[in-house]
């Protein structure tokens, strides 16, 4: 076992062991034990690091890997292995999370103290980052679902943190059933990928799908299937409606799971089985993308809670990264993972803070009616909480895609990715239309809350102003990592591109290994090795199908990825598409100053205005209403069916024939006693008669039997003669 | 003399010296009792130590293991055949543990000890003897001795409608068994022992289709067979329709019983069609295989919206059961090896993890006298109807919550826990084969969140009404009747193998064995 490996097990299980030692013991410990915890995900992130300056940054090898797996289960000819595949996507992956992981684990220390689960608290986070690292460097869809469901059910455990309230409560089984939808897919994916193939490793999947074991729709299939457990996991239309919820959980919380890294695993799954999508996936996936990130910007445009505008954001921006996988900017899409995970992470951290303070003032003077979360009450904060405002600025630029920071380089890469295909597939326009559109929104509802938050004047009761104290440093600290880190330097010296930094470096796009996909010689070998080997037949049809795919994609200039060809136009669409990013977002941030600094614009009147539109955008286009009157009604509907037909037809069927059986027998009975009984008296009677008559004949004198005898003598004779 | 004969005789042995005891001598009563099981326990352990995986069992008498093969009643040809294999073994020793925790769950039982003690060592006996018989009248006895006992154990030791769940329950398995006894006579009346050339009850000749006489080689006929054994095993799964006694016997049997209806006597359906159906009735199994995982969708299904719709945790429960045993009959109909050992595997893991479940309900029933989730619209106290029964526990009784929502996320196939890797491998196993029978199975996972989750919520979350905040937490005794379950239920979730290992020779074995026959009569 190579000692990347052994690194990665150490990474991997010390919160794991953290979380053991804190969910039996940690209450009897010292400070709730959250030192545990800590130590174990600061340790991790220290080895995340080493891993990554001397290994992946050292060595600049973009196929960098490490790979270690052994048997799991054995059956005969059926196995499954498990392992850890140490690639530079699994470590930049074990960086985000132990980076965000570990900020979050000391930000807790402060936002937490004082709960009376506060060990269990901690408990969970480790369980969390154990499950999520497990997830990060599986090597096989199968482990990835493991941790799949265990990010899960860390997520629900965390949501439903507060669970005395019933929204908690009610959050938390919400995501976890709306996830599990998406999890139906990805297993039916599993399922579809095993039985072609014969595996679940990642590499193996791609081998079978490159020997054309899977191949046409029914690669096309599987690979939606897997994706809709990203449409879950990564809250993407129409199973978005779970995350905002999901804001019932402690800030922090929210931060790290359903803003950083889990909400981060649909894409992240997306994007390693990027190889085997097929053109058709591929554009179905980025619709989806695309048409999420419009559809939360615009729900985000109308929220008053700092934490749902946060959370719609969110499903915003992995909106963005899936469409990028989508149209080909696979690394585009990743990278915004990686740089959202760092300032979105700090944006719910902030606002964090800012809940802290308005809890503490409201607090402070009684009150308990104000939300602390409506920004309808905030205001004028800026001063109070000056490093809050400042990291949650630098933060919001990031989102905004402003230039200089991290999220302009990621942003920019995925628009220009989306506008290069949008050129390449005309039919597709559609796309860029999602990708600016929510552009334009996203700088508008980060400073509606950045104006409505910090600037003007503090609208909740007065004398609370007062006492909304910046947090403690065990909570600024994060904050400013969290915005350092948002800061283009990091990943690219050149703050206008991506290209020259490492990131882009050091993951490129994979190769697909579709068919179908136009990849020149190789695809071409492979298909004449195919007439070789296989039946004339087969082969036959095998390069019909493969030209009739390679028309489609010629004539449709196919999947973005296979472009290096286009590397000239890559520059131009990227060029038009920084040059119209930057335009959109000073756009929105324009509006929203005029709307919520200046007050020039009035909103209500504009609300007004937008009449069904505005109602759609703040009640959130009726998703929930929609699906408690259809999809949860109909399964208590037949919930209550089925229990009907149970009790009412079949066990009533039962004790019917039960009756029957009983009635039958009684009147059996009835007829036993009567009349088989009867006519056995009645034999009886008859013989009892006979003898009567015949007993008549026994007198015991002589004379009359005698008399008897001859008189039957006579008779014999006379019958005799005649 | 074979490690089985011990474990099934030793209860028997634990029998005649309850006799011997006072009635009153509750104690010595319950010690002695544990004493015996505790003894099955640890043969069963030593047993399963010294077992061979490598030996395929089924129909060959040299694949079996731990033999004892002598005559009994020699005028009929019966014999005392019983031995195990990988199929058996995991059953063996999932009833030997369960028996053992639930005389620690059955203490707190003070209605006439000792009577149920002794029922419940016979119980016990014949379970044991029904998993290691290879006689087939050996097997109908063994499998007859099961229903007295779990007959009074549920109609004396019962709830409030305790007469009407143990006459259901009898009458019902009784009608399976009946059909089973024909079938048993057809096959003893024309299968011949290859040596002596006399009727033969020993059911590994009858599994060998040269030695089965002209009768029985008809399609109506083998038929006929197949279902009369199907639906003598359905009942026991229970697969829907024939469902409707498990409840009902559940509601009402007391909680140790409980355990041992769901954690052992249901697995004696699925494990008689593996051990004597598709072995004798080759062809005819894969004929029907369609049905049986056809049923089995069903079962998930069906069992998975009743629970939905359950407003009693015990039914709740109880209707789980059939949803998973649903896993059971999809993944053995699939004929791959992922499919059968995933439904053996879910077999074992679904006897722990309910086992779990039900033990865990007893707690609670101890403690507050009822387990509505939801109270009935017709409760006695009418303030309290349509309110939920509890809430807010999880503050209340921290330990007991968190065992509980272990038990429960294991049930919902939770990966990092036992019953995960069975139903994947179910579904894995049984997908190539019926594709769209599995994708709509599948989807009983989606519901099986759904009433689990909405149970943990109405159970533990929430605010505690003022009525339960005497309730005591969890106790040392029912710990240690949870404690090895759990540390089962978590150790196969990561290392499944030593089970898998058990019994995957034997089960690819029978694989085969079924496809073959059913090859060489032509299909």
């Amino acid at each position: 076992m190579p000692t990347e490996i052994l690194l990665a097990i150490i990474v991997l299980l010390l919160p794991l062991a953290a979380f053991a030692v804190q969910i039996f013991i940690g209450k009897r410990l010292p400070r709730g034990g959250d030192w545990v915890s800590l130590s174990a995900i600061f340790a991790g992130l220290g080895i995340s690091t080493y891993l990554f300056v001397t290994r992946m940054l050292a060595s600049g090898d973009p196929d960098l890997s490490y790979h270690w797996s052994a048997r799991w289960i054995e059956l005969g000819p059926f196995h499954i292995d498990a392992g850890i595949n140490l690639d530079n996507m699994c470590i930049v992956m074990l960086m985000v999370v132990t980076i965000v992981s570990a900020f979050v684990h000391l930000y807790s220390v402060g936002y937490m103290k004082g709960d009376p689960r506060y060990s269990r608290f901690f408990a969970f986070l480790s369980l969390f980052s154990f499950s999520m690292m497990e997830l990060v460097m599986a090597d096989s869809l199968i482990l990835i679902y493991v941790g799949w469901e265990l990010v899960g059910l860390c997520s629900y455990l965390l949501i439903g943190f507060w669970y005395e309230k019933d929204s908690a409560a009610d959050a938390g089984k919400k995501a976890f059933i709306t996830n599990r939808i998406g999890d139906f897919g990805f297993f039916i994916g599993i399922l579809i990928i095993l039985t072609y193939t014969g595996t679940t490793t990642l590499s193996g999947v791609f081998e079978g799908v490159a020997a054309g074991k899977l191949s046409g729709s029914m690669l096309t299939i599987a690979s939606l299937c897997l994706f809709a457990g990203a449409i879950g996991k990564s809250a993407q239309f129409p199973l978005h409606v779970w995350l905002p919820d999901a804001m019932e959980g402690p800030t922090p919380v929210s931060a790290l799971i359903h803003a950083a890294t889990m909400v981060a695993a649909g894409v992240y799954m997306t994007a390693r089985i990027f190889p085997m999508l097929t053109p058709d996936a591929a554009v179905i996936i980025a619709l989806f993308g695309g048409f999420t990130a419009l559809l939360a910007a615009t729900i985000a445009v109308a929220q008053n809670d700092i934490k749902r505008v946060l959370a719609y954001s969110t499903i915003s921006q992995l909106g963005y990264m899936v469409m990028g996988i989508g149209v080909g900017a696979y690394t585009a899409g990743f990278f915004h993972l990686t740089t959202h995970a760092m300032f979105k992470a700090c944006l719910f951290l902030c606002s964090g803070s800012v809940i802290h303070a308005m809890q503490h003032g409201l607090h402070h003077i009684g009150d308990h009616k104000t939300e602390p979360q409506d920004m309808r009450n905030m205001g004028g904060l800026r001063s109070k909480l000056p490093i809050t405002f400042w990291t949650m600025l630098i933060a919001t630029l990031a989102l905004s895609g402003i230039p200089l920071t991290s999220g302009f380089l990621s942003k920019d890469a995925i628009l220009g990715g989306v506008l290069q295909y949008a050129i390449e597939n005309p039919a597709w326009f559609i796309l860029p239309v999602f990708g600016f559109g929510a552009a334009i929104l996203t700088a508008f509802y980060m400073f509606r809350l950045i104006f409505l938050t910090f600037f003007g004047k503090f609208r909740g009761p007065q004398e609370a102003e007062a006492h909304t104290p910046e947090s403690p440093k065990t909570m600024t600290i994060p904050l400013i990592v969290l915005a350092t880190l948002s800061i283009f330097i990091f990943y690219s010296p050149n703050p206008v591109s991506p290209e020259s930094g490492w990131f882009a470096k050091l993951l490129p796009a994979p190769e697909s290994v579709v068919h179908a996909a136009p990849q020149g010689a190789v695809v071409h070998d492979e298909i004449a090795e195919k007439h070789v080997d296989a039946p004339a037949e087969e082969a036959v049809l095998h390069h019909e199908t493969t030209e009739a795919s390679h028309r489609e994609i010629v004539s449709e200039q196919g999947h973005g990825h296979e472009a290096a060809a286009h590397h000239g136009d890559d520059h131009t669409a990227h060029s038009i598409a920084m040059v119209i990013s930057i335009i959109a977002a000073l756009t929105g941030i324009f509006v929203a100053y005029q709307t919520y600094y200046k007050w020039k614009i009035s909103a209500a009147a504009w609300q007004r205005r937008l009449g069904i539109l505005y109602r759609g955008m703040f009640n959130k286009w009726w998703f929930d209403e929609l699906y408690h009157a259809t999809v949860i009604a109909l399964m208590l509907l037949i919930a209550r069916i089925f229990a009907w037909i149970d009790k009412y037809i079949i066990d009533a069927f039962l004790d019917n024939t039960a009756k029957v059986t009983a009635i039958y027998a009684s009147v059996q009975g009835w007829f036993d006693d009567h009349v088989v009984d009867g006519l056995v008296n009645l034999s009886a009677w008859i013989i009892d008669q006979f003898g009567a008559i015949a007993r008549r004949f026994q007198t015991g004198r002589y004379q009359n039997y005698v008399w008897i005898t001859a008189a039957v003598v006579v008779l014999v004779l006379i019958f005799q003669i005649f | 003399m074979s490690p089985l004969t011990y474990m099934t005789f030793l209860p028997v042995v634990g029998i005649v010296i309850l006799l011997f005891i006072p009635r009153d001598r509750h104690n010595l009563i319950r010690w002695t009792s544990a004493f015996f099981t505790g003894l099955v326990l640890i043969i069963g352990a030593v047993t399963w130590v010294n077992f061979d995986p490598s030996k395929t069992g089924i129909n060959q008498e040299g694949g079996f293991q731990f033999i004892d093969h002598v005559s009994w009643i020699p005028a009929f040809n019966i014999e005392y055949f019983v031995g195990a294999d990988g199929l058996s073994m995991p059953m063996i020793g999932l009833t030997a543990l369960l028996c053992f925790l639930c005389i620690f769950a059955s203490w707190g039982i003070t209605k006439a000890v000792k009577g149920y003690f002794i029922m419940f060592l016979l119980l016990e006996a014949g379970m044991i003897g029904t998993f290691v018989a290879l006689d087939f009248f050996l097997f109908y006895v063994f499998w007859e001795i099961m229903l007295l006992p779990m007959y009074f154990l549920i109609g004396v030791w019962g709830g409030p409608r305790r007469e009407y769940a143990a006459i259901k329950f009898f009458l019902y398995t009784f009608f399976g068994s009946l059909l089973m006894l024909l079938v048993i006579i057809a096959f003893y009346l024309n299968t011949r022992d290859p040596v002596t050339g006399a009727h033969t009850f020993n059911m590994l000749d009858m599994m060998n289709q040269g030695l089965q006489g002209d009768w029985l080689k008809g399609g109506t006929v083998r038929t006929l067979m197949f279902f009369g054994l199907f639906i003598g095993f359905a009942i026991k799964i229970p697969m829907v329709p024939f469902h409707t006694w498990l409840p009902d016997a559940h509601v009402e049997a007391p909680t140790a019983i409980s355990v041992i209806l769901a954690g052992v006597l249901l697995k004696m359906g699925t494990y008689g069609i593996l051990r004597i159906s598709y072995p004798m009735l080759p062809d005819t199994t894969m004929q029907f295989a369609w049905f049986i995982a056809f049923m089995g969708m069903v079962n998930i299904i069906y069992g998975a919206f009743c629970a939905l719709a359950q407003k009693d945790l015990k039914k709740l429960v109880a209707y789980s059961s059939i949803s998973h045993m649903g896993i059971v009959m999809l993944g053995m109909a699939s004929f791959t090896p992922a499919g059968i050992n995933g439904a053996v595997f879910q077999m074992f893991n679904h006897g722990c993890v309910t086992a779990m479940l039900f033990l865990l309900v007893g707690v609670i029933y101890d403690r507050a006298h009822h387990r509505f989730l939801v109270y009935p619209k017709d409760y006695p106290e009418v303030e309290l109807r349509g309110k939920l029964g509890f809430g807010g526990l999880a503050n209340q009784m921290p330990v007991y919550s968190g065992i509980f929502a272990l038990a429960f996320f294991a049930a919902m196939g939770l990966p990092g826990l036992s019953a995960f890797i069975s139903e994947a491998l179910s579904f894995v196993g049984a997908f190539p084969t019926w594709q769209t029978f599995t994708i709509i199975s599948v989807f009983g996972i989606i519901i099986t969140a759904g009433y689990i989750l909405w149970a943990i919520q109405r159970m533990f979350l929430g605010t505690l009404p003022d009525r339960w905040k005497t309730l005591s937490d969890i106790n040392g005794r029912e710990l240690f009747t949870l404690i090895p379950l759990a540390a089962i239920i978590i150790f196969l979730g990561v290392f499944p193998q030593p089970v898998l290992h058990m019994m995957d020779a034997t089960l690819n074995y029978l694989n085969e064995v079924v496809m073959l026959g059913a090859r060489a009569a032509g299909m």
